[in-house]
């Protein structure tokens, strides 16, 4: 199957060649960081997380969100899936390796990441983090290898495939649940300590990785003569309008609270990512950005008329990630340190240098998900 | 022996299980656990600090706790807000105590001096996922600044914003060397370590000892010690206790 990878057309290989280009200029300006530290990044004494751990927190999302396909199609027998849900698969593969990326460019010192397993500390929620990515990664890696490999054989899989596919539907919930728990058992940090921060995490990632899913399918449909089966596109669409119905009403209530409770603290956190705060308005046209955009795909997507138009649908998705990258990425972590516990206001702004490294780390993801799905196109070509 | 390839792998595989389930053990039942769900109260015997603040903001733009602590322990002075590394610094009340700043309205402007608590209930402890930082018994909140691998999910977790980060190589910004106290590296975390180096010689800690107004005292929580005595006299104060971290410096009102 992986000979698929050595060749293809001329696009197959501009977009490979792209990517790499994009992920050379990541790592040298990763490089750039290692030399100097991580003061070539926004982050400060008072913001101590940022655009990394933000991206760290979504890609979760996306990598969890491969299962609203795997229950319907495994647990339901929704057979509109079956051609897609191997897209589901490999794009959690992917971003789960783009999260781990993310983590350790965020450390001060990366050279010592194996720490983490030399001196294993089960009251660190990190350590639970990496623990269950990790097996989650591998879980996706061999259900995505094996069923893909039975069907270029023309078989079924094989048996012993099942208990672990089911395995992974319970482990997709504990990855997004444990890196909730990162931010949500801090009691210095009233914005995130809250007990609605795992729902809301999960409601955010069924809306944005399958959205991501379907923006992929339709691409790969177009240029990669991929067919993702009849149905299951409107079907997907259906489970992200739920999604980020509920990413809504999530965020409603933490609202609720917050402002009508008073409580200065927590309030204060809030107050600056929507209104601003002492004069400081850093995040406040990006979260009502958020709100405008996850609004209107609310009501794209619930119109049948509109759901069912590709023209429509694919801007709609688009929205729909672009506002939960927002919403659980800059606009969950940055107000966590705004105000600082002393109750100042010292604001994070990204560098170039950081968002290079970014952009870095997406083309990675990008070209392992090219390489994958390639893989995937491959053998069903052979049919 | 006859060995099929199945026996052996089911046998090799029951041997890693085996050479695993001993660190899963060990692991699961360190004190860490047990003190992570905080149920003890403050150690008897435990090294804590009264600030009195009234003897402290006696005199006008006096530093000279913070410039003893700094130059006895390599503190650079970076020189930016974004990037500083403090030990010890000094706040306004409001501040330090934000949330009771109406209560005490007469020391709305006092100054504050503001180091690492030393927890009983450390959530930077709690939360850190290599154990570079860790309670002594004494009390201690130390760093490892060699295995620290600079995630600063402890500089997240500490309430009080006690915790600085090497953004850069701080070793170019550091005066005058004392080579008795090692240099930190870029990407790790550090902060005040209650002198435990100086302790380890009987000797006070440096800001304790640079203070000429008596303003700082320090010790053992027990009966007959100075410490004692300062706090049991009056009104004192700890930052932010109702988060449960159990704060060792006690401010005297």
């Amino acid at each position: 199957m992986i000979e698929a990878v050595f060749k293809g057309g001329k696009k197959y290989w501009t977009l490979v060649g792209v990517l790499l280009a994009v992920v050379t200029v990541g790592f040298l300006a990763y490089l750039r960081q290692i030399d100097l530290g991580l003061s070539v990044t926004g982050l400060s004494r008072d913001v101590s997380w940022g655009l990394y751990i933000a991206n760290f927190t979504f890609f979760v999302g996306v990598a969890a969100s491969a299962v609203m396909l795997v229950i319907p199609y495994y647990l339901h027998n929704e057979k509109a899936f079956r051609k897609i849900i191997i897209l589901g698969e490999f794009l959690a593969v992917a971003a789960v390796v783009v999260c781990i990326t993310f983590v350790v460019v965020d450390l001060g010192q990366p050279s010592r990441v194996f720490n983490l397993f030399l001196f294993p500390s089960p009251t660190s929620i990190l350590f639970w983090d990496t623990v269950v990515l990790s097996v989650y990664l591998l879980l996706n890696i061999i259900i995505g290898w094996v069923t893909l490999d039975a069907d270029s054989k023309e078989l079924p899989p094989p048996a012993w495939i099942r208990p672990v596919i089911i395995l992974s539907i319970p482990w997709a919930i504990s990855i997004h649940t444990v890196t909730a728990f990162i931010y949500a058992g801090l009691a210095a940090r009233p914005f995130w300590m809250t007990a609605l921060l795992a729902p809301r995490f999960l409601a955010s990632a069924f809306a944005s990785g399958p959205a991501l899913l379907i923006l992929l399918a339709l691409l790969m449909k177009k240029w990669g003569g991929f067919d993702p089966g009849s149905g299951s596109i409107d079907k997907v669409a259906k489970i992200v309008a739920y999604g980020i119905i509920a990413t809504v009403f999530f965020l409603l209530l933490e609202i609720f609270t917050v402002f009508y409770s008073q409580e200065p603290e927590a309030m204060a956190h809030f107050q600056y990512l929507f209104f601003g705060l002492d004069g400081h308005y850093g995040l406040v046209p990006w979260m009502w950005t958020a709100i405008t955009l996850a609004t209107a795909a609310i009501v794209l997507l619930l119109l049948p008329s509109t759901r069912k138009n590709t023209a429509i649908l694919a801007p709609a998705c688009a929205a729909v990630i672009v506002s939960v990258w927002i919403d659980k990425g800059l606009g969950l972590i940055v107000p966590g340190f705004i105000p600082n516990p002393s109750g100042e206001v010292f604001e994070y702004v990204p560098t170039i240098n950081e968002a290079l490294i970014v952009l870095g780390v997406w083309a990675m993801g990008g070209l392992i998900l090219t390489l994958l799905y390639k893989v995937v196109v491959g053998v069903r070509q052979e049919w | 022996m006859n060995l099929d390839r199945r026996t052996f792998l089911k046998l090799a595989s029951l041997g890693l299980l085996a050479i695993a389930a001993k660190p899963a053990i060990d692991l699961l039942t360190r004190p860490e656990i047990v003190r992570a769900l905080g149920i003890e109260s403050t150690l008897p015997g435990r090294l804590a600090m009264a600030v009195d603040l009234k003897a402290c903001t006696a005199e006008a733009g006096c530093h000279d706790c913070i410039l003893a602590c700094h130059s006895v322990h390599n503190v650079p002075d970076i020189g930016t807000a974004k990037e500083e590394v403090k030990w010890i610094r000094e706040a306004t009340y409001g501040q330090a105590f934000s949330g009771q700043e109406t209560q005490y309205a007469a020391l709305k402007d006092a100054r504050v001096l503001l180091l690492c608590n030393h927890c009983d209930n450390p959530p930077c402890v709690r939360v850190c996922p290599t154990q570079a930082t860790w309670r002594r018994v004494d009390g201690i909140v130390m760093m490892d600044y060699h295995r620290c691998i600079g995630c600063r999910y402890c500089m997240a977790a500490c309430p009080y914003g006690s915790r600085s980060f090497n953004w850069r190589d701080p070793v170019p910004y550091i005066n005058d060397i004392n080579l008795n106290y090692p240099t930190r590296t870029k990407g790790v975390v550090e902060k005040c370590n209650f002198c435990e180096e100086r302790l380890a010689l009987g000797q006070p800690p440096a800001c304790v000892e640079a203070c000429k107004k008596g303003a700082l005292t320090f010790g053992e929580l027990k009966p007959g010690t100075d410490i004692q005595r300062v706090l049991s006299k009056g009104y004192s104060l700890t930052r932010k206790s109702q988060l449960g971290t159990r704060p060792q410096v006690y401010y005297i009102v």
